[in-house]
């Protein structure tokens, strides 16, 4: 094996809920059994992936004041479904997308402690926040944030359960049988913390886990939020996957690390991907087109033009052209999508882009189908094995990513081409894994160990 | 389908090396492990063969103090503890007829998420979920939190709990804890069965029409719904609650499927069953089935002699004599298949026992109670039903927004 070649850190999503993932097909299998989650982890493992990563949103997506039926609706708790993934795993990271603004650090802090031990050093946690009080109707913590406080939110946030997780420092526990001592210290996990968002003190009631705290991931956009990454995160989950964009944010976000006192190898980039195999990449393409097909129904595509149009097109034609009226501008934006961070993308400014869309629909002669086809998410690697392995290490031997969080369109099925066919061309060139190299994530994401804790706090 | 009569239901108290706090200190007690997964999955699997209904697992959102309201700074307990809902679910797909009620403070935390982790375990253990809902009532919690002031209790107001003074919090406490119960129903109803249609024809996942807004509004949150989280195996995982006074009471009959209680004779299991019925008439429910389960500590071996001589040691190594809210027995398994047969006639429906040390009291539990109990004819012979509500002689239950639910 070559030590001039990057290794390739590779990670599991499990598809949910939104449009890529296709119900319709024959192989579609339950979104919510615990067999759709343990054959998608249990597949990931047997691919050496590093972790599997699980998505969450707290509310039910609105279209027009309905709920949104049109794409996979339902989904488990992620605590409690990565719990249970740990029984029947052994090395695979475990990685959960949790909600800093409708829970509170004490809770968190120990529920991921807890899953870290209960995983052997396994457990990460994609730190969002999110801001609207369409999800804060359903909790207790109801209200919501100005949209620009949502970094403070999840840096504060994120910086106190570290307070938590550093409270106890790993030796306290002595369980000496004969001399009756437990713990070497009579008052463990001691902490204060004020500001502006959390005022709390005590004492925290998890021992310091297997791997410290868990293995963070964040996904750092907005200058703001490279930042925050680049300050407190192991891994960013990006949506960069087109090479150029990706290449451009790999170097952006990576020369913020000296001035966070952090080297290049402490924060790893993984782009979200797609991915489609033939036996040939022509093969691929065509199966590539029916998956997006499937993925964008005439429905869909109505639903996706009306999330920007802002208004009922539910009698237009999804096989003829765009609207030719412009957007419904509102102030507040969203009024047809609620509970979707896409549809949110799409309010900033509705008509330049319905602009842009109609200019491409005329120029390549697309109907209203075709053009949200062409617009919306298509795979990032389409082609043979060997085409998808080859783009894959070029991505990151190029510094355009270190891996990808790879997704597939299909449950339970859906990676298991990936891992039988791509990831033992991966390993060939010696690119990527062939055993586990240690028992904690940290280790097997080759990150730095942590340091002993100290007194003092962080600097973030 | 249902049993005899005169079956008993048992259940397992689990809290970190067993209730007694020299219990860690056992020959067969496992310290070191007690944040490691094997060590609850052994106990679990343990219990699981022992044929009970089902474990409790304890918990808390802050350090355990032999205080019931501060901090002790003891370094000769045992100190610290996982999340018992991670737990439950981390055992769930390693054991296959054993009930699961993690234990969840309810007065910090948001019955959206717990709605959802109980309804995972319900997947994840095919029908074997419940839950067990507990308040914290100190100032240390709510430090914890840093959300809400409480007025904590005192020591000695633990001691009567019915006095009026106290009444009136307790029962703003626990009407709390019935709402955040009531939203945890309506979460779990939320979804219709039928609800995921996957209709081609009209390019339709769900049906729409049967997703339920719950639309709660209580004096203390308000909760719109649906669930995130499709309507679990059970249509209601199984709710329990512990109660020592009549407004805990109050809050098992108009709550719950299953109720705690410490009655320290049968005469005592009685009147405090008698209570829980009046309270379930006063509330409408009084066709539901609401389990009275007594919990008793035990201390059991072979012979009287070296139970009691185990505890005398357990005490002086504690350095005081152990005491509890529920009864204490210290004898042998067939001693405590006589108590418990004796209180059965009560109409209890049951026990929770809490071994004082883990794993001797479970495995005298296990190798030697069950069977006496079998014996008897008193206790199952195999698990005759797979999900825990169908143990408990629970029908699954009619949606509550369903068309033509009453």
């Amino acid at each position: 094996m070559s030590t001039s070649l990057k290794q390739i850190r590779l990670a599991a999503g499990f598809p949910g809920v939104n449009n890529t993932t296709v119900w319709s097909d024959p192989a579609a299998g339950s979104q919510i059994a615990f067999d759709s989650f343990r054959h998608v982890a249990q597949t990931a493992e047997r691919g050496k992936l590093d972790f599997f990563f699980l998505a969450e949103g707290l509310r039910l997506r609105e279209h027009a004041g309905k709920i949104h039926d049109l794409d996979i609706v339902g989904r488990p708790d992620t605590f409690t479904v990565l719990a249970a993934l740990a029984a029947v795993t052994e090395h695979i990271g475990l990685a959960g997308t949790i909600n800093s603004t409708f829970n509170e650090p004490y809770e968190v802090a120990r529920q991921f402690a807890s899953l870290d031990w209960l995983s052997g050093g396994r457990a990460a946690w994609n730190v969002v926040t999110s801001w609207d009080a369409f999800t804060g109707e359903n909790f207790r913590r109801g209200g919501f944030l100005p949209q620009d406080q949502r970094y403070e939110r999840a840096r504060t946030f994120l910086r106190t359960a570290s307070e938590l997780w550093d409270s106890w420092h790993g030796d306290e526990i002595v369980a000496d049988k004969e001399t009756g001592q437990f713990l070497s210290t009579p008052a463990p996990g001691g902490f204060t913390h004020e500001d502006a968002h959390f005022d709390i003190n005590g004492r925290f009631n998890v021992p310091r886990s297997p791997q410290g705290r868990p293995v963070i991931l964040q996904a750092g956009e907005s200058d703001e939020g490279r930042d925050f990454a680049a300050t407190a995160a192991d891994v960013i989950f990006s949506r960069y996957s087109q090479y150029d964009q990706a290449r451009a944010f790999y170097a952006d976000v990576k020369n913020r690390l000296p001035k966070f006192g952090r080297t290049r190898d402490q924060l790893l980039i993984l782009p979200a991907a797609g991915f489609v195999l033939g036996d040939t990449d022509a093969e691929a393409e065509e199966a590539a087109r029916e998956i997006r097909l499937a993925q964008v129904s005439p429905a869909t595509a109505i639903r996706f033009l009306e999330q920007l149009w802002n208004t009922d097109l539910s009698g237009h034609d999804p096989d003829g052209p765009l609207p030719a009226f412009d957007p419904v501008v509102s102030e507040i934006g969203g009024l047809v999508a609620k509970g979707n961070a896409g549809a949110r993308q799409l309010a900033k400014s509705p008509v330049a882009l319905a602009n842009q869309w109609r200019a491409k629909a005329e120029a390549e002669n697309l109907t209203t189908r075709e053009l949200i086809i062409e617009v919306t998410g298509r795979q990032s690697f389409i082609g043979s094995p060997a085409t998808v392995a080859a783009e894959i290490n070029r991505f990151v031997q190029d510094d355009a990513s270190d891996g990808f969080i790879i997704g597939s369109h299909l449950v339970p099925g859906g990676l298991d081409p990936f891992v039988d066919k791509v990831v033992p061309l991966l390993q060939e060139r010696g690119v990527f894994r062939t055993e586990y190299e240690g028992t904690t994530l940290r280790e097997n994401l080759g990150l730095a160990p942590l340091g002993a804790v100290t007194a003092t706090p962080v600097a973030w | 389908m249902s049993r005899s009569t005169n079956s008993l239901h048992l259940a397992i108290a689990l809290d970190s090396a067993g209730w007694h706090p020299a219990a860690w200190r056992e020959p067969d007690a496992r310290p070191g492990e007690l944040f490691t997964p094997k060590y609850w999955v052994d106990l679990i699997q343990r219990a699981e063969r022992g044929l009970v209904d089902f474990v409790t697992i304890e918990d808390g959102l802050r350090l355990q103090s032999d205080h019931p309201l501060q901090p002790d700074d003891r370094a000769d307990r045992v100190r610290g503890r996982l999340d018992a809902t991670l737990i439950a679910a981390r055992v769930a797909p390693v054991t296959s007829r054993i009930g699961l009620l993690p234990t969840a403070i309810v007065n910090h935390t948001e019955p959206f998420h717990l709605a959802k982790a109980i309804a995972t375990i319900d997947y994840a253990s095919a029908g074997r979920a419940g839950i067990r809902v507990q308040l914290d009532g100190t100032a240390e919690g709510a430090a914890h939190f840093g959300r809400r002031e409480i007025q904590p209790l005192r020591r000695e107001d633990y001691a009567n709990l019915d006095a009026p003074g106290l009444r009136q919090r307790l029962r703003d406490s626990f009407d709390e804890a019935a709402d955040y119960v009531e939203v945890l129903r309506r979460l779990w109803d939320s979804w219709e069965d039928d609800a995921e249609i996957r209709d081609l024809a009209t390019g339709r996942f769900i049906d729409r029409d049967k997703l339920h807004y719950i639309d709660f509004e209580g004096r203390w949150f308000s909760v719109k719904g649906p669930s995130i989280t499709p309507r679990p195996p059970q249509g209601q995982p199984v709710v329990a609650a512990l109660g020592h006074a009549e407004v805990p009471y109050q809050l098992i009959a108009r709550s719950t499927d299953v109720g705690f209680v410490t009655p320290h004779s049968a005469a005592d299991a009685t009147a405090i069953i008698a209570q829980i019925r009046a309270q379930q008439q006063a509330v409408g429910r009084a066709a539901d089935t609401v389990h009275v389960f007594a919990d008793l500590v035990v201390f059991l071996d072979r012979e009287h002699a070296t139970a009691v001589a185990r505890k005398q040691r357990l005490d002086a190594r504690a350095g005081a004599e152990y005491t509890s809210d529920a009864e204490i027995f210290v004898g042998t398994p067939a001693e405590l298949a006589d108590l418990l047969l004796d209180w059965h006639r009560a109409g209890l429906s049951g026990y929770r026992l809490r071994p004082a040390v883990l794993p001797h009291d479970l495995s005298q539990i296990t190798d030697y109670l069950v069977p006496e109990l079998q014996r008897r004819g008193a206790f199952r012979a195999a698990y005759e039903a797979n999900t825990l509500r169908g143990l408990l002689g629970l029908s699954r239950p009619a949606n509550r927004y369903a068309a033509g639910a009453a």
